[in-house]
């Protein structure tokens, strides 16, 4: 595993909080809008494909395909 | 014997130029051959002339009587005209061709494109990164060369009516308007297209994923000042929602593509009533233009589980199918060809065991899966098939717009270039540390001016020792051609990464097969028997 899963961020409520605002006052379609753009934006900066792959394998746990 | 009276094709397929339908030949109504071709399309053509110029007798049949009309391949790649030129072609495809290196990406009523890109990264190559040609331009040319061989025998209007698959030959039966006969062939290679009559007879596999949206292809013509250029909309104002693509070809006419949708009528989508107002949408309200052709299209991204089939060789669609996003379809069939005449005529010379073809069989399918691993990822891009998917491909190209990263990610069709083969058993992989540079085994030679030419052409069509200096020693069976004896030749030494002393082993095909910062006439002979098949000692 590389993909780190111990905490990792400082003041985690103060990035929590603007990701909840960040999404205020937009309606379904804008938020996944705006959602995928995050998405984009951080997978680059991360910058490695194990570790996204290993993001995205763990954020389908749950769902019907995994 | 074929019994079976033929088609008449002319009435169900729209014909550009008739041929006079061949005779019976000599041989009937029973004969042998060597190399039987099925198919007169493009990747029969263009194998039957270098089967031809390998010295083979070679007979193509073809069900047709004409050269077809109609929307087809219209993109020839760098890799298809570098193979074309090797087959006497090249030249004139380029000066009949449109050509283009640059693609252009826009989006919604954006005029400035979202992405562009150039598809002839390394300048200074005989070919460009692409043309655009009818295909009935470049088969007729192919015909014409076709006919300088003796050795090639055309039979236009003969339809293979039922095979018959054995260990050390393969029974034809073919029938024409002057009659049926029977043919024994030593090997028959089936070009005979995505509904191939031969994998039918057969009763073989086709297996892959089939698209359930309709593209329209309305080919125009019309004097307009626009750029030899690959132009992409994603959901303009005139296609709401959809693609649009608009491609240059010669005699001023304009490949567009109109995506449709699901649930459409066919039949009214190519009426000119209906295609009209999107032409005029899309080009201006006064446009003039002609009809030259309109239909509708599906696809599917499909290859057969094997290619080879004991004597029986598939190549072209045939053999795999793809989406035509990425001119990934016709391009993957000169691939094919490139890589099975060699060694097919290694084969009948008796200088390698038939064991070679399994080498044709992994690497075609090497070609086919890459092919279509990139067409399937450009169709998901450009018709997403939910709602998120269509939510994250706007984000992509919302944020090309806004940050260089996300250019990258835009997908209109990753564009056919040659496909390594690294995991090819016919490579000797490198002993000494190359730091990256050069042309490693499994890729072909990049193209590089050379003396009053080019590289490609001095290699013609066999193996070649390219050097850096007098390598002291020959090996049977390869040509040695010492770059620093010729002039102009920085380029293909740079390109190569060939330092004084050094060495690389190029395939009849171009791929480079093994490489030496300092060779030795063991290692270059080891490496010559593995890439005719025979197991690395």
């Amino acid at each position: 595993m590389k993909l780190v899963t111990s905490p990792n961020l400082a003041n985690a409520d103060g990035v929590y909080e603007k990701l909840i605002a960040l999404h205020h006052g937009l309606d379904e379609e804008e938020s996944m809008r705006v959602n995928a753009r995050l998405i984009l934006l951080l997978i680059n900066h991360i910058g490695d494909a194990d570790i996204v792959s290993e993001a995205i394998r763990h954020a389908g746990l749950g769902t019907q395909q995994n | 014997m074929g019994s079976m009276n033929p088609v008449n094709w002319r009435e169900r397929v729209p014909v550009w130029k008739a041929i006079e339908a061949s005779p019976l030949p000599a041989g009937a109504p029973s004969e042998k051959a060597k190399i039987v071709i099925v198919g007169t399309g493009l990747v029969g053509l263009a194998q039957a002339i270098d089967l031809g110029q390998r010295g083979h007798d070679v007979v193509v049949l073809g069900r047709f009587d004409f050269i077809p009309l109609g929307s087809k391949a219209i993109c020839f790649s760098k890799r298809s005209l570098d193979i074309l030129d090797r087959l006497g072609v090249g030249e004139q495809s380029v000066e009949r061709g449109v050509v283009w290196n640059v693609g252009k990406v826009f989006w919604k009523e954006e005029r400035a494109p979202v992405y562009q890109f150039d598809m002839l990264p390394v300048k200074n190559q005989k070919m460009p990164g692409f043309i655009n040609i009818q295909q009935y331009y470049l088969e007729e040319m192919l015909i014409a060369r076709a006919m300088e061989l003796p050795n090639v025998d055309i039979r236009w209007g003969h339809d293979v009516t039922a095979i018959d698959p054995g260990e050390g030959s393969v029974g034809v039966e073919v029938a024409s308007a002057a009659g049926g006969y029977h043919i024994d062939a030593e090997w028959l290679i089936a070009c005979d297209g995505n509904k191939s009559t031969i994998r039918e007879l057969m009763g073989l596999d086709f297996e892959g994923r089939v698209f359930e949206d309709n593209f329209l292809i309305a080919d125009v013509k019309m004097k307009g000042e626009r750029p030899s250029e690959r132009w992409f909309w994603f959901d303009p104002p005139f296609n709401p929602g959809k693609s649009v693509l608009l491609h240059k070809q010669p005699d001023d006419v304009w490949r567009i593509d109109f995506q449709l949708g699901w649930n459409i009528d066919r039949e009214a989508c190519i009426r000119p009533e209906n295609v009209d107002p999107l032409i005029r949408a899309m080009l201006g309200q006064d446009v003039e233009y002609e009809q030259e052709w309109y239909s509708v299209y599906t696809f599917q991204c499909r290859r057969m589980a094997r290619f080879v089939h004991g004597r029986v060789l598939f190549a072209g669609d045939s053999a795999h199918l793809v989406s035509p996003f990425g001119a990934r379809g016709c391009n993957g069939g000169f691939a094919d060809i490139d890589n099975l005449g060699w060694k097919l005529d290694l084969i009948l010379r008796g200088e390698a065991d038939a064991s070679l073809l399994e080498s044709y069989n992994e690497e075609a399918i090497a070609t086919a899966d890459e092919n279509i691993l990139n067409s399937t990822r450009s169709t998901d891009f450009i018709t997403p098939k939910s709602k998120i998917s269509t939510i994250f491909r706007d984000a992509v190209l919302e944020l090309s717009g806004e940050v260089p990263f996300a250019q990258g990610l835009v997908n209109s069709g990753r564009l056919s270039t040659a496909v390594s083969y690294s995991g090819s058993a016919l490579n000797t992989p490198d002993g000494e540390d190359w730091q990256g540079k050069g042309i490693a085994p499994g890729s072909p030679a990049l193209d590089a001016p050379l003396d009053e030419g080019w590289l490609l052409e001095r290699l013609g069509g066999r193996f070649v020792l390219l050097t850096n200096g007098d390598p002291g020693f020959a090996v049977p069976g390869v040509e040695t051609i010492d770059l620093s004896s010729i002039s102009n030749a920085a380029r293909a030494l740079e390109r190569h990464d060939l330092t004084p002393g050094a060495a690389i082993l190029i395939r009849p095909d171009h791929y480079v097969a093994a490489r030496w910062k300092s060779p030795t006439a063991a290692a270059v002979a080891g490496a010559l028997a593995r890439a005719k098949g025979a197991l690395p000692s």
